[in-house]
C-alpha cells in the first residue's frame, strides 16, 4: 500500500457541508474546532465551486519542519499525526500550513490557546488503538476499524475522496476522462508534488 | 542569633518555598513522540471502543486482511465500476 491521500473533486462538491458535520460527530470535536470545513469560491456567482479542505498529510509537510518541539510524526500509511502531549500549542504549524489545518481549541476566561487538533485522517494518535486516552485527545481510530475517514465515506456526491494515493488518482482520472474537464486537482500539487502544479517549468520561473 | 537575622532566615525559606513553584520544567523532549500502533492491530475490545465498531470483513492482526479491505472500501468510492 502507498501513502494515504485526500482529493476533493470541485466539480462534485455541492456544499452540503456533511464531512464538515460527519467529521465532527465522529471524533466529537469541540466549539471552535473545524478540522474540516468547506470553501467556496466566487460563492452566489453562477459557475461558483466548492472544496473540501482539512489535512492534507503532505508528502513534505511544512508543519512537521517548523515545529519547534518536533511533535510530528508520519506512519507508515503516510498519515501525518502529532502527539498532543509534546504539542507546547505555539501556532508555529498554522503559519506554515498552506490549507489552515492546525486548529487552536480556545478554553477558559481569557481563551487560553491549547494544544494544537487537526485532522487526524480518522486514524487516532499515538495512545493506545481505540482507547479513551485516544478519543479524548485525537478522536476515532477509523483505519484501526478497517475503514476510511469518516467525511469521505459520508460525502454524498462522492466530491471528497480518501485512500491510497494510486486508488484515488485512478479514481478521479477516470471521472475527468469520463466527462472531459475538471482534471485540476484542487491542493493535490501543493500537498503531494505535481507535475501540473507548484512546481516550475523545466529551466523557466514559476508561473 | 538575633531576632533580626532568624526573621531574615525565615524570609528567604519562605520564599524559597514560594518561587519553587515558578521553576523551568525541562525543555527537551526527553521522552519523545509515542509510538503509535499499526492500524491492522485492531482497536482493542474495550466496551464502547473496540470490536463493536471494527469493520467486518477482515481478521485484527492480519495486515493483508486489513489492506484487503480497504482496499475494497476506497474502490466502493468509484460509482463507475458500480452498474448502472
Amino acid at each position: 500500500m502507498a501513502r494515504m491521500k485526500f482529493v476533493c473533486d470541485a466539480e462534485r462538491c455541492i456544499e452540503c457541508n456533511g464531512c464538515v458535520t460527519a467529521c465532527k460527530n465522529e471524533n466529537e470535536v469541540p466549539w471552535g474546532v473545524n478540522r474540516r470545513r468547506v470553501v467556496t469560491l466566487n460563492d452566489g456567482v453562477p459557475g461558483e465551486k466548492s472544496i473540501s479542505v482539512a489535512c492534507m498529510h503532505c508528502s513534505d509537510a511544512p508543519c512537521m519542519a517548523v515545529c519547534p518541539v518536533q511533535c510530528f510524526y508520519r506512519t507508515d500509511e503516510g498519515v501525518v499525526l502529532h502527539d498532543k502531549d509534546v504539542c507546547i500549542g505555539c501556532g508555529y504549524c498554522s503559519y506554515a500550513c498552506p490549507f489552515g489545518a492546525p486548529q487552536f481549541p480556545t478554553q477558559g476566561t481569557f481563551g487560553a490557546r491549547g494544544k494544537m487538533d487537526k485532522c487526524t485522517f480518522c486514524a487516532g494518535g499515538p495512545e493506545a488503538n481505540g482507547s479513551e486516552a485516544e478519543f479524548e485527545k485525537y478522536g476515532r481510530n477509523r483505519l484501526a476499524e478497517g475503514k476510511l475517514p469518516a467525511c469521505a465515506e459520508m460525502c454524498s456526491t462522492k466530491a471528497l475522496l480518501a485512500g491510497d494515493g494510486d486508488v484515488v488518482a485512478d479514481i478521479f482520472r477516470t471521472r475527468v476522462v469520463a466527462r472531459g474537464k475538471g482534471a485540476e486537482v484542487w491542493g493535490w500539487g501543493t500537498a503531494y508534488g505535481s507535475q501540473q502544479a507548484g512546481n516550475p517549468p523545466a529551466g523557466g520561473v514559476k508561473q | 542569633m538575633s531576632r533580626r537575622t532568624i526573621g531574615c532566615l525565615l524570609g528567604v525559606a519562605a520564599s524559597v518555598a514560594l518561587l519553587a513553584a515558578c521553576s523551568e520544567k525541562p525543555q527537551t523532549n526527553a521522552q519523545g513522540v509515542k509510538f503509535d500502533a499499526v492500524p491492522w492491530s485492531g482497536t482493542g475490545a474495550e466496551a464502547n471502543t473496540g470490536t463493536v465498531f471494527t469493520a467486518p470483513g477482515w481478521k485484527v492482526g492480519d495486515k493483508t486482511a486489513w489492506q484487503q479491505q480497504i482496499k475494497t472500501r476506497m474502490n466502493s468510492q468509484n460509482e463507475y465500476t458500480k452498474e448502472n
